[in-house]
């Protein structure tokens, strides 16, 4: 890192740090009501007390982390699995596909209510709401990818005389690997936002029910706390799996 | 003509086999009710009205937020992608507080304002903001250099610039990020109706399966997801209409 690079993240950092004490001031100038904006010293202490050991704060973030890397997993799964059956034929695309895009927009937390009434409140129920809701964007991309296979890359494997299973290996999942992976870290965004209204609405154990519960109970710096955390779990799974899309994708520009 | 009916072969066959189901196996159950009486609940809630009062409800708070995201995103966004510095200064504050799900301000919001409009206007602004400020910077940022010193030769202010060489550069850009605006804000409005705010369709669902009527259940979440698909495929008309009067090449 040279100089120039460095004085950018320190001036970056000191805007940042600039922002907090905005907040400071704001806070204990009492500009806006403590009851809705905590000072940033409540905050850390409900984080430290939370985390420490005995606090529950450290229990939900796990749960919420565990529940969203789970349905990431499955959704990350069935969505290439899925995908890679329509995407590889082009009759079935053309019978499926345009099913897939008229349900992509639908909002994943509607079918809260539907799996709710199927499976009742467990944790199953919003696992499998999390999952569904975080499949579409993996398996649209997993699709796309492989109906974007280059033709004569396709002809190149008809004169080889691959088979189906070894056409998708060779060719079809490769060449699909950058979008499944863009697909992929949509789908852990949306695994973390349906993580938190499924604990929400179902009362399991987590963040989206412990930040509920605090504001309900006008607790507003175990609320911060509880934001602050989430905004850690967020920003920790994207950048782990911008990294891994770098390395992963390091054969395509040599 | 066979070729026309393809799309509809597939959502065909599941709705008959899901009718099929509905009436043999779960016949009388309180989790699932048959297509053709989600139908007649549909037709119920359109004649009683609730309907109309629920979807105008969702897309006017969807509207709202988004505008109020927009507004801020654009204006901060054209900000930090003219000038390099700035963009710079800002690279950990919008890292740290970007991946912050929005759902999780709706406690917060329903702190704040209570139940209603309000909340869930602010939840949908805060959610729709971070992908119109980035995909903004990121438009003015690829602005041609040279039109830009044109703007200094000519002598223009900051101000003017923005408006009169950088806005109608990035229009075709702009509206790729408003469609994407579109898409998040309206997932978001019915998300924060089904965890908080006893208003609009998330919400009509949501008492829907409480009150165990699930034909009209079966009804919301279709409607919803027809409403869904005709925003997006709006967004996506004007976004291709503005990019061909714009001329714009992609």
């Amino acid at each position: 890192m040279n100089t120039a690079q460095q004085r950018a993240w320190l001036g970056s950092g000191a805007v940042f740090v600039a922002f907090i004490a905005l907040w400071w001031t704001t806070s204990h100038a009492g500009w806006i009501s403590r009851v809705f904006l905590p000072t940033p010293e409540a905050t850390t202490e409900s984080l430290r007390e939370g985390l420490a050991a005995g606090g529950d704060l450290a229990a939900f973030a796990l749960a919420t982390t565990l529940r969203m890397l789970q349905g990431w997993l499955l959704a990350s799964l069935a969505g290439i699995g899925l995908g890679a059956l329509i995407g590889i034929s082009p009759s079935a695309r053309s019978y499926l596909q345009p099913t897939l895009e008229f349900v992509r927009p639908l909002p994943a937390s509607a079918l809260l209510p539907l799996a709710i009434a199927i499976f009742g409140l467990s944790p199953g129920m919003v696992l499998f709401v999390v999952a569904f809701g975080a499949m579409w964007p993996v398996l649209l991309a997993t699709v796309h990818g492989f109906a974007a296979v280059e033709p004569r890359l396709v002809e190149v494997a008809r004169c080889l005389q691959l088979g189906r299973s070894a056409f998708v290996w060779k060719l079809g999942l490769p060449n699909a690997l950058p979008d499944i992976l863009a697909g992929m870290r949509l789908s852990m965004t949306v695994s973390l936002i349906v993580s938190v209204v499924g604990e929400m609405i179902a009362s399991q154990a987590g963040l989206g029910q412990a930040i509920l519960l605090a504001a309900r109970s006008f607790r507003a710096s175990e609320l911060f706390a509880g934001i602050v955390l989430l905004g850690v779990v967020g920003f920790a799974s994207n950048a782990l799996l911008a990294l891994a899309e770098r390395k992963l994708l390091k054969w395509q520009s040599p | 003509m066979l070729r026309v009916l393809r799309p509809w072969w597939f959502p065909a066959a599941l709705l008959a086999l899901f009718e099929l189901y509905a009436r043999t196996f779960a016949q009388g159950s309180d989790a699932i009710a048959p297509p053709s009486a989600a139908l007649r609940a549909f037709i119920g809630a359109v004649s009683d009205g609730s309907l109309l009062n629920a979807t105008a409800f969702t897309l006017a708070s969807a509207a709202l937020g988004l505008g109020l995201g927009a507004a801020l995103g654009i204006t901060l966004g054209t900000a930090l992608g003219l000038s390099k510095r700035a963009a710079q200064l800002s690279v950990v504050s919008v890292e740290m507080l970007r991946p912050v799900p929005s759902v999780a301000l709706i406690p917060l919001a329903m702190l704040v304002f209570g139940f209603g409009l309000r909340m869930e206007v602010a939840v949908v602004a805060f959610a729709s903001f971070w992908p119109m400020l980035l995909l903004t910077q990121a438009a003015v940022a690829q602005v041609d250099s040279r039109l830009l010193e044109v703007g200094h030769v000519l002598g223009l202010s900051p101000l003017q610039r923005s408006w009169k060489i950088v806005l109608p550069a990035c229009v075709p850009r702009l509206f790729v990020a408003l469609r994407l605006g579109v898409a998040v804000s309206l997932v978001v409005a019915v998300t924060v109706e089904i965890a908080a705010n006893p208003n609009g369709m998330g919400y009509a669902i949501m008492i829907a399966q409480q009150s165990l009527e699930p034909a009209l259940m079966l009804a919301w979440l279709g409607w919803i997801g027809v409403v869904g698909f005709a925003v997006n495929a709006a967004a996506l008309r004007l976004q291709r209409t503005v990019a061909r009067r714009m001329g714009a090449v992609s």
